[in-house]
């Protein structure tokens, strides 16, 4: 199965070659109805958005909308402040990657490139944080925001985002592998200040180490939970998951309004992922190079 | 004298991220340990030493257990949901990397794992629905009767376990893809010349050889399972016209014991219990892959 396709044949008979082609339609086959189902569940709920409660509570489900309407979406609108929780993720999810960035391509940099025992015990430091899952420290962490005052601001929900371990590590790997030392000894040769180095030298060599982090630093921020459930707790400073999920849970609320506030988020952010989707598999992947 | 400027140069520039990572990192993991083996009840201005009470309250308490019950039954089910259907889908993508619909097949599996939690958990919620879900009316056509799927207290471990494995698969099946993309040619190229066939080049050579990817991927599948919440959150809490039974998960009964009853220390050392299950599956993870380099 996993032998690539473009391997030619050994043998040049037809019927082997055909059968070899029936195989690979019947996988594609598999493979397309496979991806059709994964996605189905989100189509059916964008889909839920249009219909009438009538065709909402009628049995058994259906999946296109008979007569589509647009009074759900206008009436979450105008029953929510969904456009603020929006904006509060994407405030919330711009800023913490500006940070991720910020920080992981200095410190990633830094670590890469000096050789100072210290900054080895360090790097050591940032690696075996990362194993420690963030719900572990919420608590204490939520605290440290209540001391500062920052709870149920766009600051408080920063603090959890500010840096990421991983960041580091892959702008760490990444400034190992393609930034040459003798770029920089040149550029040190000819009088060149570190700073200007850092940007104009190392943070263009590592531009698409940088944009796949910026993908994952977003989607994390822009899908977090726990934390905007505890550090923002005022309806004007949810998330966008925080309120829906609080939404979901009133009672004056169907299924109508829930599908049609549930497309307005997932559209923009699938629509992002798709267009993304090359820097983004290259950020995941980059996940499993760990070892 | 360049030396020092350097040096000078990377103390300035690291020292920043240095401060921030010790502030939002290093001190609340030392605060929740030293909490751990605190009374400190939030209203109460003091919080006095009391070793390992907090630990030895906990492992009495049923709730606590039916939390890491519940949470391990859904990790565990999640991992054996999840990595067999990863380890064959991407597989077969990688197979037909050549294909028009490469790029489709992998945008549709990951989808889902970028999707917002809480939007993918109401459509699974309306799927799942008892008395108007498609999931229902689908069996219906196979004569089976409709269950309750969302409070049932075996189905709704099974639906949420269904919920996280979806989300879960596209992780997994990117970075399998990543690993057959790094196997040696050669190697099935030998195998084919001995007549293997495909299925059997998967089972003898891939999948003992993807070993270190899958122990990874189980590891990432399951310490993230451990820490499931939003989706018990979404599909288990009521909303009109569908009930949901809770089901009890450890991030749940943490914070419900710190922010609810008000127990922070209490709290703190469920928290380290679930740092002690993590570490503890990181750990087996760099021993098996220790042992397989010692080997080879």
């Amino acid at each position: 199965m996993s032998i690539p396709s473009n391997s030619a044949p050994q043998s040049g008979s037809s019927k082997w070659n055909r059968k070899r082609k029936l195989t690979d339609w019947a996988i594609d086959g598999f493979l397309i109805l496979f991806g059709v189902m994964m996605v189905l569940p989100l189509l059916m709920l964008v889909a839920n958005a249009f219909k009438t409660p009538q065709e909402l509570v009628s049995w058994p489900p259906t999946f296109i909308p008979n007569n589509p309407t647009l009074d759900n979406l206008t009436a979450v609108l105008n029953d929510t402040p969904l456009l603020l929780w929006m904006f509060n993720s994407f405030a919330f999810a711009t800023l913490s990657t500006i940070a991720i960035l910020a920080t992981s391509a200095i410190a990633g940099y830094v670590l890469g490139k000096f050789k100072y025992r210290s900054l080895n015990i360090i790097f050591l430091i940032i690696l075996a944080t990362a194993i420690v899952p963030f719900e572990v420290y919420m608590i204490p962490l939520y605290f440290q925001v209540q001391s500062l005052g920052m709870l149920n601001s766009l600051w408080g929900l920063l603090i959890g985002y500010l840096v990421m371990s991983f960041g580091i590590f892959l702008i760490r790997q990444n400034v190992i592998h393609s930034v040459p030392d003798e770029l920089l000894e040149a550029a040190r040769i000819d009088g060149a200040g570190e700073l200007w180095i850092f940007f104009f030298i190392v943070v263009p060599l590592l531009r698409s180490a940088l944009g796949a982090l910026a993908v994952l630093a977003f989607f994390q921020a822009w899908t977090a939970f726990a934390w905007p459930l505890i550090v923002a707790t005022t309806r004007e400073s949810y998330t966008i998951e925080v309120g829906l999920a609080l939404f979901q849970t009133g009672f004056t609320v169907d299924l109508g309004k829930l599908s049609a506030a549930s497309a307005i988020v997932l559209i923009p952010s699938v629509t992002l992922f798709v267009l993304l989707r090359k820097n983004f598999v290259e950020g995941v992947a980059g996940t499993g190079l760990k070892e | 004298m360049l030396k020092r400027k350097r040096l000078l140069f990377a103390i300035a520039a690291i020292l920043p991220t240095l401060a921030i990572f010790f502030w939002v990192r290093i001190i609340p993991i030392g605060e929740i340990l030293r909490l751990s083996v605190h009374k400190w009840d939030l209203l109460s201005r003091n919080k006095p030493f009391i070793g390992l009470e907090n630990f030895r309250e906990l492992f009495a308490d049923h709730l606590f257990w039916e939390a890491l019950r519940n949470t391990s039954i859904i990790a565990f089910g999640v991992l054996l949901l999840t990595i067999p259907t990863a380890m064959v889908i991407s597989a077969l993508i990688y197979h037909r990397t050549k294909s028009r619909f490469a790029g489709f097949y992998e945008t549709s599996v990951f989808i889902p794992h970028v999707a917002s939690l809480v939007p993918a958990a109401m459509a699974w919620k309306w799927i799942f629905d008892a008395r108007l879900g498609p999931l229902n009316a689908f069996l219906g056509m196979f004569g089976i009767q409709p269950q309750a799927w969302l409070f049932d207290p075996t189905l709704s471990l099974i639906s949420i376990i269904i919920l996280c494995s979806w989300q879960a698969l596209g992780y997994a099946v990117i970075i399998y893809l990543v690993g057959f993309k790094n196997l040696p040619n050669s190697l099935f190229e030998a195998a084919r010349l001995d007549g293997a066939s495909a299925p059997q080049s998967f089972w003898f050579i891939s999948m003992p050889m993807l070993k270190p990817i899958t122990l990874y991927v189980s590891v990432v599948t399951l310490v993230s399972a451990f820490n499931v919440y939003a989706q018990v959150f979404v599909l288990a809490s009521d909303a009109q016209g569908a009930p949901g039974r809770q089901v009890r998960v450890l991030v749940l009964d943490m914070l419900e014991n710190a922010f609810r009853n008000y127990r922070v220390g209490y709290a703190a050392s469920e928290a380290v219990v679930l740092l002690a299950i993590v570490l503890v599956l990181t750990f087996i993870q760099f021993t098996l892959l220790r042992e397989k380099g010692a080997r080879s």
